[in-house]
């Protein structure tokens, strides 16, 4: 039993705190270019580089794409690698995010959440994100910048564990935590260098028919990415899927030894169950409106209601036995999506919840409320609002409208 | 011919290549063969540098060529460059 | 030792394993088969290679097969250079923090037109800016060759390709070669060459010149496809001879911006009546046979025209 160790309480926004936290985390190559709302975070750890803090390669490639695709080299090689990007640069990563998962890359990257183009808009919404959920990348999602610390630590430590070696993106609402100060607790270096600790490898067959630590190395020349036919092809996807099964365990494992550290734990590492056990209404959403529901949460509980929040803590893997268990007693649940799936029917959090619940022997109501873009503010108020009606849900026995919009105009 | 092919626990993760490609015979590719001439050839090696795939080795011990039609495709190169025309093109007969 | 030291003979260069090795799946009398074969001759101790998608990439690694004896990564079509940026920074960090067996470990950046003049020239110039020491290698077939012959930056003015067929209307491409080797010279960095394999000897010597560079250095070597320049397999080591002795394809060096012509153009230079007229490498190769109808005659003398001009060009510029 570790006991909690002493910590530092500074002023961090998220961008800062996520800066760092690799700054802690002995990294190796820090791929950087420039995207609001994350580029604080590239601009501080340059500032550490730079007064010779770090010991990193931090590489200011010319675009996402390549930071991409220099961050997999990076990391194939045997270094630990990180990179920061939004929006924009993330998709401009897309093609890249499919081969880091494919060539079991343990990258780490943030992405401070804003919304796609066109229109051009830099705020927070999660479709930048949630466009990448078909990529074989873990995505983990903070609530606030202590959580966003504490998971790019965190994230480290799961994506080298030899059970997965995929690559994790954590994402922290843009504006809202990328630039909003907090109290942040952080821990001594010496102790987060210890918990990442030293990257290891797994051994691989080569071509040479020697078993050897699998990295590019000239002392056992193998082959990484090549072309896999028909044949085989089908085979490396069946084992990234099954690295994404590893790591809902693996998640929990490293969720539960940090607390041990710092004191913190974020529910079971996979999702936080906030007043829910008893809860007849709840709602599910990501990131840092879940704080904000909190305290409408208890506002209504104060008032009698038994409602309660369900947070998204780790979106990939999604968790299923755990969302399922947590919603056990649920009868009536509004899924929140900062983000839309155009000519979906609903948005992509609302498609998972409610797919993971058909097989449930008793289905609550599943609605779906799609919120937030473009970094449109939302009040506790409207989030009141979704309660009452999951409340008149109930009472009547009907749904009018299975998939609404809170907040806009129209 | 069936294959056995491996399962997808069986194999290395990242594609990571099993069989170095000296195991895939390329040389049922051919048609022509190239035949060399020993009393013309020169042992220049220009044959031997130029091939694309690496079929024509020099012997130190033997000081001589020696042509791996296990992996010739019969391109024809080497007939082409030889400064002496030592090396002819035949038609291979099956 | 330096490549000024580097004394080596053909039996030499014949005697050294072959680190790209045999049963690839290239077609027969495939010019970058050639030179590759030739580079990996010339690497002089722990390398890594990384490769842009297209023909070679795709020949040497058919899971689960593979033709590199060395280290050697594929990600994406524009990722040559960047994927050597990220290669040579974890090699430097590791290093640094004792985590690196080697003493030093050069890294190769393959990749063809496509992935040099197009699709990979933002990450190629991004990486010679940044500075990291690693050799980019441009082999030229002057067309996308893995998907069909369809034209690039770097398909010479006239040739037919899929996507430029020389039609009733329109007779093959009409844009020009992009100078690709002159826009890495514009980059002010340690090393920019050309060479043609069938100066196999001179090609060595610039690929162990660009390992040797700390920083950047970047290699435009041409290697005919008989495939898509609808040639005579037996003929691509000919037509790299051709090239250099029409002065479609110069062979030259810029060291720290010092331009020379190599002793294959040099020759030329100082004997200008030994220049061929490009009517002799054009003719044969089924890409330009439209140029030789007489409907076609200025295409014909456009080509000897652009040819004479860069001549001129780099004679200027190597004094």
């Amino acid at each position: 039993m570790q006991n909690i160790l002493k910590q530092e309480t500074m002023a961090l926004a998220g961008d800062q705190a996520v800066a760092y936290a690799v700054k802690q985390s002995d990294v190796d190559v820090v791929a950087a270019y420039p995207i609001t709302p994350q580029t604080i975070i590239v601009e501080k750890f340059s500032e550490y580089v730079a007064d010779g803090e770090v010991e990193t390669e931090f590489v200011c490639v010319e675009s996402e794409h390549s930071a991409m695709a220099a961050s997999i080299s990076a990391s194939v090689t045997g270094a630990r690698a990180f990179t920061a990007t939004a929006s924009a640069g993330l998709a401009l990563m897309h093609e890249m995010l499919f081969v880091a998962s494919g060539c079991r890359a343990p990258v780490v990257m943030a992405i401070a959440n804003r919304a796609l183009s066109a229109p051009l808009n830099i705020h927070g919404d999660h479709s930048d994100s949630m466009a990448q959920r078909d990529s074989g990348w873990i995505q983990l999602y903070a609530e606030n910048a202590q959580e966003a610390y504490d998971s790019i630590i965190q994230a480290f430590r799961i994506a080298e564990n030899l059970d997965v070696l995929l690559p994790v993106m954590v994402g922290l609402d843009g504006f809202t935590l990328s630039h909003t100060l907090e109290n942040v607790e952080t821990l001594p270096d010496e102790a987060v260098k210890k918990f990442v600790g030293v990257r290891k490898f797994s051994n691989v067959l080569t071509h040479e028919g020697k078993t050897a630590p699998f990295r590019l190395d000239p002392a056992n020349p193998m082959t990484m990415g090549p072309i896999a036919l028909q044949n085989y092809y089908f085979e490396f996807k069946r084992q990234q899927e099954e690295a994404m099964t590893n790591a809902l365990a693996v998640i929990q494992q490293v969720n539960d030894q940090y607390a041990k550290i710092s004191g913190r734990s974020y529910g079971n590492g996979l999702i936080e169950a906030y007043r829910l056990e008893d809860a007849e209404v709840a709602a599910i959403c990501l990131g840092s409106t879940a704080g904000t529901i909190k305290t409408v949460v208890d506002d209504l509980r104060q008032e009698g209601v038994k409602a309660g929040l369900l947070r998204l803590r780790t979106f990939r893997p999604l968790p299923v036995e755990a969302i399922r268990s947590a919603l056990t007693n649920v009868k009536a649940v509004a899924v929140m999506d900062k983000c839309m799936s155009f000519g979906g029917n609903g948005g992509p959090v609302f498609h998972e919840v409610r797919h993971l619940l058909y097989d449930v022997p008793s289905r609550p109501y599943v609605l779906n409320y799609i919120y937030g873009l473009g970094g449109r503010d939302t009040s506790p108020v409207e989030l009141r609002s979704i309660y009452e009606n999951l409340q008149h849900i109930l009472q009547t026995g009907h749904v009018e409208k299975p998939i609404q919009y809170l907040g806009l105009r129209g | 011919m069936t294959k056995q092919y491996k399962t997808w626990k069986e194999i290395a993760p990242a594609g990571v290549c099993s069989k170095s490609s000296i195991e895939f015979l390329t040389g049922d590719w051919k048609t022509y063969t190239p035949v060399r001439d020993p009393e013309k050839c020169t042992r220049c090696l220009l044959c031997a540098l130029f091939c694309p795939d690496g079929a024509i080795h020099w012997h130190p011990d033997k000081a001589d060529i020696e042509f791996d039609y296990s992996f010739c495709k019969g391109c024809g190169i080497c007939a082409n460059q030889c400064p002496t025309t030592a090396i002819t093109m035949k038609l291979e007969q099956e | 030792m330096t490549t000024q030291e580097w004394k080596f003979t053909a039996k030499d260069i014949a005697e050294k394993s072959d680190l790209f090795l045999a049963g690839h799946r290239a077609c027969a009398g495939c010019g970058p088969a050639t030179v590759f074969r030739l580079i990996m001759k010339a690497t002089r101790g722990p390398t890594i290679v990384t490769e842009a998608t297209g023909c070679m990439e795709v020949v040497s690694s058919i899971y689960p097969y593979t033709s590199w004896a060395v280290p050697w990564l594929h990600t994406a079509f524009e990722t040559s250079a960047s994927n050597a940026s990220g290669i040579e920074a974890a090699l430097k960090i590791m290093k640094k923090k004792c985590r690196l067996n080697h003493e030093h470990v050069d890294v190769i950046a393959f990749a063809g037109d496509g992935g040099t003049y197009d699709i990979g020239i933002q990450a190629l110039s991004g990486a010679v800016e940044r500075g990291h020491d690693f050799l980019f290698v441009l082999y030229d077939n002057e067309a996308y060759m893995n998907t069909g012959i369809q034209r690039s930056g770097g398909t010479p003015h006239g040739a037919a390709t899929t996507t430029s067929p020389a039609g009733k209307a329109i007779p093959g491409k009409l844009r020009y070669k992009k100078p690709i080797a002159e826009i890495m010279v514009a980059h002010e960095m340690p090393y920019v060459a050309t060479a043609s394999p069938y100066y196999w000897k001179d090609l060595i010597q610039k690929v162990r010149k660009g390992l040797e560079v700390e920083g950047p250095a970047f290699l435009h070597v041409f290697a005919p496809c008989p495939r898509g320049w609808r040639s005579n397999a037996a003929k691509s080591i000919e037509y790299a001879k051709l090239a250099v002795e029409t002065c479609v394809f110069p062979v030259w060096e810029s060291i720290n911006g010092q331009c020379q012509l190599s002793t294959p153009s040099k020759l030329i230079a100082l004997a200008p009546q030994k220049k061929k007229a490009v009517a002799d490498y054009l003719q044969g190769q089924g890409r330009f046979r439209h140029m030789f109808k007489p409907q076609n005659k200025k295409l014909l003398e456009e080509v000897q025209r652009i040819t004479d001009k860069r001549w001129e060009r780099l004679l200027k510029k190597c004094g």
